[in-house]
């Protein structure tokens, strides 16, 4: 009987001793396993801590970063954004080729307009005609691929005068010595948190993504909310755009290609939940920094490119588990 | 002093008072909450033990213990003699125990058989499922419920009243040793109960232990046979039900006896807050004309089904009438959305708390503000100080116990969740108040001050339009009566004259006065 006894309390400490574990694996285990990984980086490599390294990495991942905070708010929605990544090429495309056209005011604002518009067309699918979000940004994905190559008839385009237009500051262009594509990054990203967590704006998101059916029956109006969350998402891809646009200067019709799963790799990687009703743009901000220096420190380390998306995959997932583990109490499900 | 208890369930009880199931000392901690301090609670086999206590008293959190969704800080269970750890529900179940959530746990998007044997589905050729057994065994089941619908609806198309029978269905795929009720009748209404009392006492005829939760005496002091109090997370006592009072119950339960619920229902009625002229809502209910005035309670009654719920939606927003007005001041109004709804000065406390009234991750404070986010936000920005103000003044009016305001509605019992979503649509301050069974899950203390709250909120001018299946609670509120039966309004009584008989006649369909309108003998 003692001895029973003493199993059992075995299995209690044992079992409080994994829950610890769990939850600081799923809590801190991205943090850690990229603490590792930059740790080895730098071991490697001297250039990769290096001041400039760093400014080159955010810098880098400002352009997915701006697009994420976009998305992060579809999600918290109870929705799903993959068409972003051909909506960046469209706008990329737009914006850089209006703008030997009509100059570079009128190019930004037509661009603006026009991908709100896109933005408005999935939000009065998935908002007001309840249609799923997946499936109709999927297809919102291959139609908007679609319409670039309809609209530069398959060439790439560019920008013929390159060293005198003002365009160029959104992605080249550095104030106080800080790279113009982060300042946007971070004013967008602090107006977006600051939205959700200060407003009540904000709150009726989180409603609609934790409860659709309750936030109906608390009278708000859901369809609205779920409309403007593909707005707000929309805009962050123009300003995407912008940034992309200028600082290459030209585009090819595909630029934006695979961009809607990184985004989605930063947003899961910073432990947003992909069901709704939680998430903030804090935790994409890290997501994405993570994913960048782990790109980055690939490159420096020899690896080619295409490396990157096998080792994004691998921290996807384990994100995902970790994530399940912690819901489950258990790193391995029992369960046939 | 046991024979009385014994006489009512002559089969078991004598020969076998050592208990099959003991709960020693159990100890169950959350962050910020004891919920459990050293209880100890057994139960005998053939014996309806009734467990009792206030709203977050602890008894969902023991019977979770028991069914092994919560591991306990300390203390021991034995089944049959035998010392059990239960690390998950699955060997809970194993072992005979079926626990009846409070909150249904059912899932949506499968059918009804499949619910009632997940987990347990009928396999053939070694991994498939054998669906024409699964339908089969579903449908005898459902048959022994007297339920009407199908095992292969889906679960989520149906009422609340549904739901809950089947998840009574779950407990009756295999015979268990303990089966524990936890409030199923919050969700049933007199007519589904007499079904219930009959397969709990089908189930004691075959030996099965069963714990019984409920806030309602009638039916503590009508089935069981020992009743347990717990009070702030510990154990207060056991009586015999033969030898004690709902006095003495309800002493031990709360410390005083039940000051009843004095205040007098309000008196002064004023102009027309409600008008509907023959609602119809093709399919659901038809020619539904009554008024509420303001400053007046209006209750509801009628069964499962007669489309109570279903008047108030349409009155809400959620439904669009096909035929007929809803006046609101004297107005006709359209109402096309709640957000309609909730600016005309509308509020609704739906009968479905989990789906319907809450957001389960959002915590408490956040939920309570929800409906009316204009009162504790300037130019869009939250005032964060003010919903504090706002949440403490609800939470301290109903006693909403919680550890704080940062606690995640779904971590609260089941029926403090019940007095989030009341307090949530009070603050509205709204003309027209409708409530859908609005003490769902709330105990007896509690639901005194809540029809307080009621009476204190019509005699300052609101309309107030409450549907409910309790009788008391009906005739406790109302100064009118609308009775409904089968989407159709047959009769109106004044609140203090009318007798149970009349209304139980009226909702089954068996009486018709002159009130109910002409339209009503032209199409009969
Ligand atoms: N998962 C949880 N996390 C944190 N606290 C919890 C959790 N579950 C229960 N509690 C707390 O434990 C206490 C007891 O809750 P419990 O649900 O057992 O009450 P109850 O007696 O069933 O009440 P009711 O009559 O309202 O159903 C409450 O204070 C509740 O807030
Ligand atoms: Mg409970």
């Amino acid at each position: 009987m003692a001895s029973i006894e003493q199993g059992k309390q075995a299995i209690l400490l044992n079992k409080k001793y994994k829950e610890g574990l769990l939850n600081f694996l799923s809590a801190q285990g991205i943090l850690v396993f990229f603490l590792i990984c930059m740790f080895a980086f730098s071991l490697f490599s001297e250039q990769f801590l290096s001041q400039s390294n760093i400014m080159t990495v955010v810098r880098q991942a400002s352009i997915i970063g701006i697009i994420a905070v976009g998305v992060t708010i579809v999600i918290i929605g109870g929705n799903l954004d993959l068409s972003v990544g051909s909506m960046l090429s469209f706008s990329t495309v737009l914006v850089v080729d209006l703008h030997d056209k009509i100059g570079p005011a009128g190019a930004i604002v037509l661009m603006f307009v026009l991908t709100l518009m896109i933005g408005a067309v999935n939000g009065l699918l998935i908002g007001f005609m309840r249609l799923n979000s997946l499936i109709v940004t999927l297809a919102m994905l291959s139609a908007v691929q679609g319409l670039v190559l309809i609209y530069s008839g398959g060439k790439n385009v560019d920008i013929a005068n390159q060293s005198d237009t003002w365009f160029a500051i959104f992605g080249r262009g550095y104030v106080l010595g800080i790279a113009v594509p982060v300042i946007l990054f971070a004013v967008l990203a602090i107006i977006v948190q600051v939205g959700m967590s200060y407003t009540s704006y904000g709150r009726r998101i989180f409603a609609v993504g934790g409860n659709p059916a309750a936030a109906v029956y608390s009278g708000i109006r859901r369809n609205w909310c779920v409309f403007s969350t593909y707005l707000i998402s929309a805009f962050c891809v123009a300003c995407a755009a912008l940034v992309l646009g200028s600082r290459v200067m030209g585009s090819q019709n595909n630029v934006g290609q695979g961009y809607e799963l990184l985004v989605l790799a930063g947003i899961i990687l910073g432990g947003t939940s992909l069901l709704g009703g939680a998430g903030s743009v804090w935790k994409t901000i890290i997501g994405v920094l993570i994913l960048g220096f782990i790109q980055n420190g690939l490159l420096l380390l020899g690896y080619p490119y295409y490396t990157q998306w096998l080792v994004t995959w691998v921290i996807i997932i384990l994100a995902v588990w970790l994530d399940l583990a912690n819901k489950r109490k258990r790193l391995f499900t029992t369960h046939s | 002093m046991s024979t009385t208890a014994i006489s009512r369930n002559p089969r078991h009880s004598a020969d076998s008072p050592s208990p099959v199931l003991s709960l020693i000392n159990i100890t169950k901690k959350f962050p910020g909450v004891i919920a459990l301090n050293k209880v100890s609670f057994d139960v005998r086999a053939g014996e309806v033990h009734a467990l009792l206590g206030e709203n977050g008293a602890g008894k969902s959190t023991l019977m979770k213990v028991l069914a092994g969704k919560h591991q306990p800080n300390g203390g021991q269970i034995f089944l049959a003699g035998e010392k059990k750890f239960f690390e998950n529900p699955k060997q809970a179940k194993k072992s005979g125990i079926v626990l009846i959530h409070q909150e249904q746990s059912l899932v949506p998007e499968m059918s009804v058989a499949e619910n009632i044997f997940l987990g347990s589905l009928p396999l053939k050729w070694g991994n498939r499922v054998d669906w024409k057994k699964l339908h089969a065994d579903s449908t005898e089941i459902l048959k022994r419920l007297k339920c009407t619908f199908s095992s292969r609806d889906m679960v989520s198309n149906l009422s609340i009243a549904k739901k809950q029978m089947v998840e009574i269905a779950r407990a009756l795929v295999f015979t268990p040793r303990i089966v524990v009720f936890d409030e199923p009748t919050a969700s049933l209404t007199d007519h589904e109960k007499p079904v219930l009392y009959d397969i709990i006492r089908n189930l004691q005829k075959q030996g099965v232990g069963i714990v019984y939760i409920s806030h309602r005496m009638d039916e503590i002091f009508h089935l069981s046979q020992r009743i347990s109090v717990l009070r702030d997370g510990e154990y207060n006592g056991t009586l015999n039900t033969a030898d004690t009072s709902e006095d003495e119950v309800t002493k031990l339960m709360i410390g005083r006896t039940l000051k009843l619920d004095h205040a007098s229902k309000p008196r002064e009625f004023k102009e027309n807050m409600l008008e509907l002229r023959s609602l119809t809502v093709k399919g659901v209910f038809e020619d539904i004309s009554f008024n509420v005035r303001k400053g007046e309670i209006v209750g509801m009654y009628g069964l499962v089904g007669a489309g109570r719920s279903e008047v108030a939606e349409t009155i809400f927003g959620l439904r669009q009438p096909s035929a007929g007005e809803i006046l609101l001041d004297g107005k006709v109004e359209s109402i096309r959305s709640t957000h309609d709804a909730v600016a005309r000065g509308i509020a609704l406390v739906p009968e479905d708390r989990k789906d319907k009234g809450l957001i389960l991750g959002m915590n408490c404070r956040d939920n309570m503000t929800l409906s009316a986010l204009g009162s504790v936000s300037s130019m869009g920005f939250m005032k964060t100080s003010e919903e504090k103000v706002v949440y403490d003044k609800y939470q301290r009016a109903m006693k909403i116990k919680t550890p704080s305001w940062r606690q995640k509605v779904g971590n609260l019992s089941g029926g403090n969740q019940q007095k989030i979503v009341i307090g949530k649509w009070l603050h509205t301050h709204p003309k027209l108040l409708i409530l859908d069974e609005p003490t769902r899950g709330i105990d007896v203390g509690s639901k005194a001050e809540i029809h307080g709250l009621i009476k204190e909120l019509a005699r300052s001018g609101y309309a107030v339009l409450v549907i409910s299946s309790e009788m008391p609670e009906v005739l406790g509120v109302s100064n009118r009566i609308i009775a409904m039966y089968e989407g159709r309004v047959t009769a109106e009584f004044d609140g203090d004259a009318v007798s149970e008989d009349k209304l139980v006649q009226a909702i089954t369909g068996q009486y018709v006065t002159e009130t109910s309108g002409p339209a009503h003998s032209a199409s009969a």
